[in-house]
Parts: structure tokens; C-alpha cells; sequence
């Protein structure tokens, strides 16, 4: 972040910011989209365990299918779950701020259909994923 | 035949320095109908009850940018915001957040003016142009280009609205940084590389973490949200350009 | 004219593995939580023996499957220091350099400790 090296400092009394984001229903919402980073670190953690048991041999493997069989695990991956379409659905939602203006048959396209397209990409690379993993029988 | 008006509690956060060690709250009771704007609530309490309540005030019409307020808590422009919204409840009224305090509703506006003057936010023409070759020609959809985010009043809702901000103030800010894509944006312009300076530095976007709120709460509907994360993208393009040594890189 | 303080940030490299791996979470997150964490674990709608050895085994051999597992744990992980390190910064938490070493440092980890096990598990 900025080094700490102090604003130029004028007059005038300065309010604390401590405690900003349980001030306004909107910052609190944006607090929740930041928190879901957390359950994105959590599964990659799960899933590199899973590959270090993966490289370490069946038994390892096996333990590992275990410990994901286990009511926590499965308690932990519907948090998971939840964290994760919150995080999509964030991230859709802020995706057009990043755009440039977008023009289609002369009109404005809108924010709102940008984070639709989104959504509509999301749900099928959903669905792709599902077909392969079914596929993946033998 | 007259309309009795209704009245509504406005509590202030006053500030009075030399006399006041901390802001501290004020309650008032106002006459109002239903087209009384929070500014003429204010008015009202300067006129009639407490002269000394400070508030910076001008158009009345929601274009000189000068009487932005936290009214219960949300960044916005009291001549626009209308006390019949609030009864039979109260109405709370304090300074734009993230800013230092003056005196009652007054906040300073040093930072902004002086990063104002630090951001060059004029037009450098794209080429040298003699006065005989007449206007620079623009299209409708260039001029769309740029056009929103040229409506900005430099009111400061959006500094109140910026946590960022808050917690770093040496952040250029929302409103400058949409200034800054103004003039990167218009087709008369020439300066895009010279800016990215301004635009790559930790006081630049990189401030930003798209909370998003400023773009909710400009009374112009500028979004400088869209300006500062558009230039996110731009930004470390033009980073990783250098670094790679592609053309078309600033400096 | 007034000259402000500006100070060059080495945060774009960080930021486009942060969207990223955001963009990734996005497409893919629930789907992958719900297939590996619940769906074959419980054997709902998908068989329980999707995930064994040798199934799993052939899938981190294959390039393609070593190149998903990498891209998935990697750029998950440095969207999640990037962020993370954010809202530490937002709770008002000091961000100097320790702060910078945990969430970055530890992405670096996550990193090497992947792509080392993907080639431990052979080809």
C-alpha cells in the first residue's frame, strides 16, 4: 500500500475511520465480497493437500478421499459452496467497472448486461466442467 | 388557503474549534413542506434559530457542488435531498466523512484543490493545430466517449463515499481520477502517455479496491468507478508493455 | 503547478493474477467445490469412485490435467493474498512489509509446494 509518510496536514478536526465498514449497509456487503478471498484460499489449500497425497502415494491419496468424506469436510465444502457463488456473484456484479464503454449497433451497452454475459459464461463452463467430470468414467 | 407546515427534528454535528474538543451532536426542530430541502432546513435553523451554524451552500440546484453533506449517513447534496424523505423520523446531518472538519458542516477542501492543481486537467492537443485550420472536429460517439465523465461538479460525495480514501488519503480519489480519464478519453487529446504516471502510482488506481460507492452516490452520474478500475486494466497493460519493451508504453 | 507525491506501484503484476484468479473462482469455483467436495464424497449424481487413485493418478499426469490442477491452486491462491492482504488493510491492520510476507509469501509457497507435487506425481 502508500509508504507511511504523512499527508500534508492543514487544519481541521480529523474523525476516526475505525469501525468504517459497519457503518453503511453497503460497506458491510463490500466486507462480505473481500471475505469470500478466504474461502477461495481455503479450497486451494484442500486441493493442494490433495495433490502433495496425490504425489505421496495410494495411502496418502486414500486418506485424503477420507478426511473429504468426513461431515466437517462436507459441512466445510457447503460454506465453500456458498463462498464461492458469492465471490461470482461479486465478481460479475464489479466486472463492467472494469470495461471501457462498449457500443453495439450504435447503443450504450449497459452494466447490467455485461454482468448477465457473465453469469451466462459462468453457468456453462458450470455445466462443462459437470459433462467432463461424468465423462471421466471409464 | 395556506398548507400548515409539518415539523421534523434535524440533529447537526456540530463543530465549533476553540470551543468544541470533539464534534458533538445537535438537535433542532424545523418548520417543512413537502418540497423543503435539507439545505433550506438548515437555512431555516441559521436564519431563525442558531446563526452560527456553518454550511457552504450556492446554486440550490444541484450543480455548483458546493453543499455536500452526510445526511443520515450517506454522502449527498442537501439542496437535492428533501426533509419530507425523513419524517416522521429524523434527519442526521454531519460533514462529508474522510474529510477534516472546519467547522460545523464545513470541510476542508485543501487535498482536493491542491491534487486538482497537481493532475494537468487540461486538454493537450493531439497535434499542433494553427488557428486557420479552424475547431478540432469530433463524432457524437467520441464526444459519448468522454462526456460523462466530464459532468463532475467537484462536489466530494464521492471522497466522503471512498473508504480508500479514508484510510489513505494521499489516494488521488474518485472524482480526480475520473478528471484524469476525462481528458485520456477525449479524441482532441494527446497526453494519455504523460498520464500514466498519475494513473500507475500507488496514489493512483492502485488505491482503488472497487468498493464501488462513489459511483453510487455522484449526484451526476459521472461513475468514477468505472474510471478508476477501466484504468486498472490500462494501467498494467502498459506495465507489463514496459517491461516487455512494447511499443505504444508510457515513458 | 503543484507536484504530488507519486510513487511507482509493483502492484499491476499483482493484480492481474489477482482477476485472474478471481475470473477462474468465478467460472469454475462452485462447480469444482460441489464436484470434489460434496458431489463425489457423498456420491451424488456423481459415482463415489470418480476420485480413486488411479482415476486421479492419470488426471495429474496428464499435461492437461497437471496444467488445470496448477492453474486452478495457483491463481486461486495469489487472488486470495492480494485480496486478503487488502482487507487487512481495510480492518485497519499495519500493511508493511511482514503483513506483505504473510499473504504473498505464502501465495509463493502454495506455488512452489504445487508445482513441485504435480511433477512428483510423474507423467
Amino acid at each position: 500500500m502508500i509508504p507511511p509518510v504523512e499527508a500534508p496536514r492543514g487544519r481541521g478536526y480529523r474523525r476516526p475511520m475505525a469501525g468504517w465498514w459497519r457503518r453503511n449497509p453497503y460497506f458491510f456487503w463490500y466486507m462480505v465480497r473481500e471475505v469470500t478471498a478466504v474461502g477461495v484460499a481455503v479450497y486451494a489449500l484442500v486441493l493442494l493437500a490433495g495433490v502433495v497425497c496425490l504425489a505421496r502415494g495410494e495411502p496418502a491419496w486414500n486418506g485424503w478421499l477420507a478426511a473429504m468424506r468426513s461431515p466437517v469436510s462436507i459441512a466445510l465444502h457447503l460454506l465453500l459452496l456458498a463462498g464461492m457463488v458469492c465471490h461470482a456473484w461479486s465478481w460479475f456484479d464489479i466486472m463492467p467497472k472494469t470495461m471501457p464503454m462498449l457500443f453495439v449497433g450504435g447503443k450504450r451497452v449497459e452494466a447490467s448486461t455485461i454482468t448477465r454475459a457473465g453469469w451466462v459464461v459462468a453457468v456453462v463452463a458450470a455445466i462443462a466442467l459437470y459433462v467432463v467430470a461424468r465423462m471421466l468414467r471409464p | 388557503m395556506t398548507v400548515e407546515p409539518r415539523h421534523i427534528e434535524i440533529e447537526v454535528l456540530r463543530y465549533r474549534p476553540g470551543t468544541d474538543a470533539e464534534p458533538v451532536w445537535q438537535s433542532f426542530r424545523v418548520p417543512f413542506l413537502d418540497d423543503t430541502s435539507v439545505l433550506e432546513g438548515l437555512q431555516a435553523i441559521k436564519d431563525d434559530q442558531d446563526g452560527s451554524l456553518s454550511f457552504r451552500w450556492s446554486c440550490r440546484m444541484a450543480i455548483c457542488g458546493s453543499c455536500g453533506m452526510m445526511i443520515d449517513g450517506v454522502p449527498r447534496l442537501a439542496c437535492h435531498t428533501f426533509l419530507r424523505e425523513f419524517f416522521p423520523g429524523k434527519v442526521r446531518v454531519a460533514p462529508l466523512d474522510h474529510l477534516p472538519i472546519e467547522r460545523d458542516l464545513v470541510v476542508s477542501a485543501e487535498d482536493f484543490v491542491r491534487k486538482l492543481e497537481g493532475i494537468t486537467p487540461w486538454l493537450v492537443p493531439r497535434e499542433a493545430r494553427t488557428l486557420a485550420q479552424g475547431e478540432h472536429l469530433q463524432t457524437p460517439r467520441q464526444l459519448e466517449q468522454f462526456r460523462q465523465y466530464a459532468g463532475c461538479i467537484n462536489c466530494m460525495l464521492c471522497y466522503a463515499a471512498c473508504p480508500q480514501y479514508g484510510l489513505d488519503p494521499e489516494f488521488i480519489g474518485p472524482g480526480l481520477m475520473a478528471l484524469i480519464h476525462r481528458y485520456n478519453e477525449d479524441s482532441r487529446d494527446g497526453a494519455r502517455a504523460e498520464r500514466m504516471e498519475l494513473i500507475n502510482a500507488e496514489q493512483g488506481v492502485w488505491s482503488c479496491t472497487a468498493v464501488g460507492y462513489c459511483s453510487v452516490v455522484c449526484p451526476k452520474h459521472v461513475d468514477p468507478a468505472n474510471a478508476v478500475n477501466q484504468n486498472k486494466v490500462n494501467g498494467a497493460l502498459d506495465w507489463v508493455k514496459q517491461r516487455v519493451g512494447l511499443k505504444g508504453a508510457s515513458k | 503547478m503543484t507536484t504530488l507525491r507519486l510513487t511507482p506501484s509493483r502492484a499491476p503484476l499483482l493484480w492481474l493474477l489477482f482477476g485472474a484468479g478471481g475470473m477462474l473462482a468465478a467460472l469454475l469455483g462452485p462447480m469444482l467445490v460441489f464436484i470434489t467436495g460434496i458431489a463425489v464424497p457423498l456420491g451424488w449424481t456423481l459415482p463415489p469412485d470418480l476420485l480413486s487413485y488411479p482415476r486421479a493418478l492419470a488426471f495429474a499426469q496428464h499435461w492437461a490435467g497437471k496444467a488445470f490442477l496448477a492453474a486452478v491452486i495457483v491463481l486461486f491462491a495469489w487472488h486470495a493474498a492480494h485480496r486478503i492482504f487488502h482487507s487487512l488493510h481495510d480492518l485497519g491492520i499495519p500493511t508493511g512489509i511482514v503483513t506483505k510476507v504473510a499473504c504473498y509469501g505464502g501465495a509463493t509457497l502454495v506455488t512452489v509446494v504445487a508445482l513441485v507435487a504435480l511433477v512428483a506425481v510423474g507423467f
